[in-house]
C-alpha cells in the first residue's frame, strides 16, 4: 500500500471516530438522564455497573405532580393548534397559490413577516390583549397566537402551487366550487405537506415554554413544559433521581413517537426546512 | 371577464380573510402596539400612562442592566453561531457519507432538537452542578478543581452557550443533510478522479454548492439566538448578578416581574428592531429564489 493511501486510511478512522465521538457527546445527557431516573438516588452521582434498577422514582415523579393533568392540557393545545392552523393556513394558502386579487403581494409580504416577528417576542402585548378577552390562563389562549402561521401558509402555497391546473379545471368542469375543490383535489395531493407540517407543529407546541408561562397560573391550563419547569425548579426542594423521571415521564411521549418514526420525523423537518 | 376576475377577488380576501384576522390582532396590532407604549409612561391605578416622548429610551440608555443584557445576547449570538453552522455541516458530511451505523449517528445528533429545552436544562443542569456534577467528576479525574460553573459570572455564558450549540446543532444538520443529498455524486467521483483531497473538494466545491443553505440556517441561527431562553429559566434565572441574561429574559422579568409594561414595550422595540434588520439582512444578501420563490 503506497504511504498516502495509508494517510488516507488515517483520516478517515479519525473522522470516524470522531463522528462517533459527537454522537456519543450528544446523546450522553439522555443516557444519563436514563441512569439516573432508573436507579435508587445515591446512584445518581455514582457510575456503578451493577447498581440495582429500579422504578421508584418514577412513581414518586409522578406522585408529587400532576403529570396526568400536564399530559392532558399539552395534548389539548397541541392539538387545538394543529386543528386551527391545517384550517387558517389551507384557506390563505389556497388564496395566495391560486387566486388573484388585488393586494396580494403586499398580504403575501406582511405574512411572512410573521416569520421573523414570532408570538415569543411580543409576549407583553400579547398577554394584555389575552386579558382584555378575557382569555389569561385558559388554553385557548396560549393557542391563539400560533393559528395562523406564517410559516403553514408558506410551506402549504408552495405544494399548492406544484399541483397541475389541469386537475382543478378537471374538478370546475364538473361543476365543483372552490371549496370543494381545496377539499377534493388539492387538500388529498397536499398530503406529506400536512404530515411534515403537522410533525413540526406538534414538536415545537410540545416543546414550547415561555409563552405559555407567561399566560397560565394553574393546573388546569399549564402545559407540561410549565409543569417540569415548576416540579424541577431547586426551591421545590425534590431530588435529582425524581427530577430526571419527571423529566423523562415529560419527553416520553415525543421520544418514542420520535424513535418509532425516525425517518419520518427527519423527513418531515428536511420537507419542511427546504421549501 | 371582468366578473370572474372579481369574483376571484372576493374569493381570495375571503380565503384569506380568518388568517388575516388572526394576523392582525396577535402579530401585527401588537408591534404597533408596542411601538406606541414604549412612548407613554407606566400607568398606576392613580396616574394614568401619559406621553413622556423618548424618556423610556433614555432611561434605556441609562440602563446598566440593559447593556449588559445586550452585551450578553451579541456574544450569545457569536458564541453559538459560527459553532452550530460548523458542527451541523460536519454531522451532516459524515451522516451522508459512509460512517458505519450512520443511522444511529444521525438519530443521536437530531434527538436534542424534539427534547423541550425545559427538560434537557434539567438534565445539564446536573452536568454543572459543582463538585457532584458530570463535568467536575470528569474533570476531578484529571486533577482539576471542583467549579461553580453557573455561579460564576464568567463562566455562566458559556455554560448557556454549550447547551444551546447541542439543542441547535442537529436541527441545522437536518438542512445541510438535505442540501447534500441535491449534489451531483458525479462531483466527488470527479474530484477524486483528479486527485483532490477530501478537504480540498469540501472547501472548493461541497461548502461553496451549500452557501444557500448555510445562509438560511445563519437566519434562523440569528433569530434563535434572540429568542430561545427558555434554559434561562432553569439554569440561572438570567444570574448571577445578569451575568447570563439575555434580551427576551430581561424583557419577560420587566414586564412580568417587576410589573412595568412600558418599559418592557420599549425593550421589545429594540428586540423587534434588531429582528427587522436581520430581516432587511436576509433580503439583501439571501437569494431570494432560493427558498422564497
Amino acid at each position: 500500500m503506497r504511504p498516502a493511501n495509508q494517510h488516507q486510511k488515517f483520516v478517515v478512522h479519525l473522522e470516524t471516530a470522531a463522528a462517533w465521538l459527537l454522537a456519543f457527546l450528544w446523546i450522553l445527557p439522555l443516557i444519563y438522564a436514563f441512569w439516573s431516573a432508573f436507579h435508587p438516588p445515591e446512584y445518581a452521582t455514582k457510575f456503578e455497573l451493577f447498581a440495582p434498577l429500579s422504578l421508584e422514582n418514577f412513581r414518586e415523579a409522578w406522585s408529587q405532580a400532576p403529570f396526568a393533568r400536564y399530559f392532558l392540557n399539552t395534548f389539548i393545545l397541541v392539538t387545538t393548534i394543529l386543528i386551527a392552523q391545517f384550517i387558517l393556513c389551507t384557506l390563505a394558502a389556497y388564496a395566495f397559490a391560486r387566486f388573484e386579487f388585488p393586494g396580494k403581494s403586499i398580504a403575501f409580504a406582511l405574512v411572512l413577516m410573521q416569520l421573523m416577528i414570532m408570538p415569543e417576542v411580543l409576549i407583553v402585548e400579547n398577554y394584555v390583549t389575552m386579558s382584555k378577552l378575557n382569555l389569561v390562563d385558559t388554553i385557548t389562549g396560549i393557542g391563539l397566537p400560533y393559528m395562523a402561521s406564517a410559516f403553514g401558509i408558506f410551506l402549504l402555497r408552495q405544494t399548492f402551487k406544484t399541483i397541475p391546473k389541469d386537475l382543478e379545471d378537471a374538478a370546475k368542469v364538473e361543476g365543483c366550487s372552490p371549496l370543494q375543490i381545496l377539499w377534493k383535489v388539492y387538500v388529498p395531493l397536499a398530503r406529506p405537506t400536512y404530515v411534515a407540517y403537522g410533525l413540526v407543529s406538534v414538536s415545537y407546541h410540545w416543546n414550547n415554554f415561555l409563552w405559555p408561562l407567561v399566560i397560565t397560573n394553574s393546573v388546569n391550563t399549564r402545559p407540561m413544559t410549565v409543569g417540569l419547569a415548576i416540579f424541577g425548579a431547586p426551591e421545590s426542594g425534590v431530588d435529582w433521581s425524581i427530577i430526571t423521571a419527571g423529566t423523562l415521564l415529560a419527553v416520553a411521549p415525543l421520544l418514542v413517537a420520535f424513535l418509532l418514526f425516525q425517518r419520518q420525523f427527519v423527513q418531515s423537518f428536511m420537507h419542511a426546512g427546504i421549501k | 371577464m371582468s366578473r370572474r376576475l372579481s369574483q376571484s377577488h372576493i374569493y381570495g380576501w375571503l380565503l384569506l380573510m380568518p388568517a388575516v384576522i388572526f394576523l392582525i390582532a396577535f402579530t401585527y396590532y401588537p408591534t404597533v402596539a408596542t411601538l406606541a407604549k414604549s412612548f407613554f409612561s407606566q400607568g398606576t391605578a392613580l396616574k394614568p400612562a401619559e406621553f413622556v416622548g423618548l424618556e423610556n429610551f433614555q432611561y434605556m440608555l441609562e440602563d446598566d442592566i440593559f447593556w449588559k443584557v445586550a452585551r450578553n445576547n451579541v456574544v450569545y449570538a457569536i458564541g453559538t453561531i459560527p459553532i452550530s453552522i460548523a458542527l451541523a455541516i460536519l454531522m451532516a458530511v459524515w451522516v451522508n457519507g459512509r460512517l458505519p451505523l450512520k443511522s444511529l449517528a444521525r438519530m443521536s445528533y437530531f434527538t436534542p432538537t424534539i427534547l423541550p429545552m425545559i427538560a434537557v436544562a434539567n438534565i445539564w443542569l446536573f452536568f454543572y452542578t459543582p463538585d457532584i456534577g458530570l463535568l467536575d467528576q470528569v474533570s476531578a479525574k484529571f486533577g482539576f478543581a471542583g467549579h461553580n460553573w453557573l455561579g460564576d459570572p464568567d463562566t455562566v455564558l458559556g455554560c448557556i452557550i454549550v447547551i444551546t450549540i447541542w439543542k441547535e446543532a442537529g436541527f441545522f444538520m437536518i438542512f445541510y443533510l438535505a442540501a447534500l443529498q441535491t449534489l451531483p455524486p458525479e462531483l466527488e467521483e470527479a474530484a477524486r478522479i483528479e486527485g483532490a483531497s477530501r478537504w480540498y473538494y469540501f472547501r472548493r466545491v461541497m461548502f461553496p454548492l451549500l452557501m444557500p443553505t448555510t445562509l438560511f440556517v445563519l437566519i434562523n441561527a440569528m433569530i434563535n439566538s434572540f429568542k430561545l431562553v427558555d434554559q434561562l429559566f432553569i439554569l440561572t434565572k438570567g444570574g448571577p448578578d445578569n451575568a447570563s441574561s439575555l434580551l427576551l429574559y430581561y424583557i419577560y422579568e420587566v414586564a412580568f416581574s417587576f410589573l412595568d409594561q412600558a418599559y418592557a414595550s420599549t425593550l421589545t422595540v429594540v428586540l423587534l428592531v434588531t429582528l427587522a434588520l436581520i430581516a432587511i439582512g436576509q433580503f439583501v444578501f439571501l437569494d431570494k429564489k432560493v427558498h422564497y420563490q
